[in-house]
């Protein structure tokens, strides 16, 4: 089966399909900061360079969090901006949609944030990225070859990645 | 013969987790000869067992974050223990200001038909469990320390795990701003 290459260091953009491939990009990110997967199927601009383009969309994910947690009107904690917040507490936001992409988050209480791009037209995404979730589990975590904290190279997460990314998009 | 225990699982497969447990403990004693190494190293493989465990009990028991420790405590003892090796524990002995309390195991599936030799005291047979649980907390922010009360092995009534809450770790920004 064909799959796109994705690796974390500079992905080549892939020939586009014919099947409704929608989603554009995915990144794995652990509660360090370290983007322990990116990858991409459908992205014709790149501005960045990885590294640069890693930080951002962590930076970016991490002030959203923040910023929505802190201005939930039916909270009743008074948290100051900028205290840093535990994973998973206060309010979590979910995605955020733009007239060309639509952006999903599912952050674990580990710290493990699964970020999904896709078009604007999908719907909600919070199970298929708890899938996603398991999935790491069952490919990565259990796997013994697997150091903890770094960046994933298991071919067959990656497959499997990709034929469900396929399916939902 | 084929027993099946109370949660459905054949207990063959019990036994034979039981049995590597036990191979486990054995050639570390051998390998280190010091009980206190022995120690420190089931601690320690507790540990890296703990840090990936953590994703695999979120992934399938669905649990949101915990508001406080002592829900942490509660949920460690009747989710945590009961997924991974069927039993469950009960949490007493909470502190005044709720950062420490017992886990106490009527049950204990790694110490099946395992008896200490005399040679052997001083060892904490069960001293993964604890590694585990404190690998575990620590991917969820929390730093604890874990010691064992009581142990059915070294004569006690039942096994009583310690678990203190140390300190919350909240997630910091990671990068440096500067650049």
């Amino acid at each position: 089966m064909q799959f796109f290459g994705g690796s974390e260091i500079s992905p080549s953009p892939p020939a586009p399909t014919a099947t409704g491939n929608n989603a554009h990009m995915m990144y794995v990110f652990n509660r360090n900061g370290v983007c322990l997967l990116y990858r991409e199927w459908n992205r014709p601009l790149h501005t960045l360079n990885p590294q640069q383009d890693h930080k951002l969309m962590f930076g970016l994910l991490f002030s959203l969090k923040s910023l929505t947690a802190k201005m939930d009107p039916t909270s009743a904690e008074k948290g100051n901006l900028g205290v840093p917040q535990l994973p998973g507490q206060g309010c979590s936001f979910h995605s955020f949609r733009t007239n060309t992409y639509k952006l999903s988050f599912m952050e674990s209480p580990s710290g493990i944030k699964i970020i999904l791009v896709t078009h604007p037209r999908t719907g909600d995404l919070r199970e298929s990225l708890k899938y996603i979730y398991n999935l790491y589990v069952e490919y990565v975590v259990k796997n013994p070859l697997y150091a903890p904290g770094t960046p994933i190279r298991c071919e067959l997460f990656n497959t499997t990645l990709d034929q469900y990314v396929r399916s939902i998009a | 013969m084929r027993r099946t225990s109370s949660d459905g699982r054949s207990s063959e497969n019990a036994e034979l987790f039981t049995l590597t447990y036990g191979a486990i403990v054995r050639q570390l004693l051998t390998d280190l000869e010091e009980v206190e190494e022995v120690n420190k190293q089931l601690d320690q493989m507790g540990y890296n067992i703990g840090i990936r465990l953590i994703d695999e009990f979120l992934a399938k028991s669905n649990v949101s974050r915990c508001v406080d420790f002592k829900e942490t405590a509660e949920v460690i003892a009747k989710v945590g223990f009961k997924m991974f090796l069927g039993v469950t524990a009960s949490v007493t002995n909470w502190d005044a200001d709720g950062t420490c309390c017992s886990i106490v195991l009527e049950d204990n599936p790694l110490v099946d038909f395992v008896e200490l030799p005399d040679t052997c005291q001083g060892l904490y047979y069960c001293n993964v469990l604890s590694g585990v649980i404190r690998g575990a907390l620590e991917m969820v922010s929390m730093k604890t320390e874990v010691t064992w009360l009581r142990d059915m092995l070294r004569g006690d009534d039942a096994y009583e795990l310690q678990v203190k809450l140390l300190k919350q770790v909240p997630e910091e920004y990671p990068y440096k701003d500067d650049e």
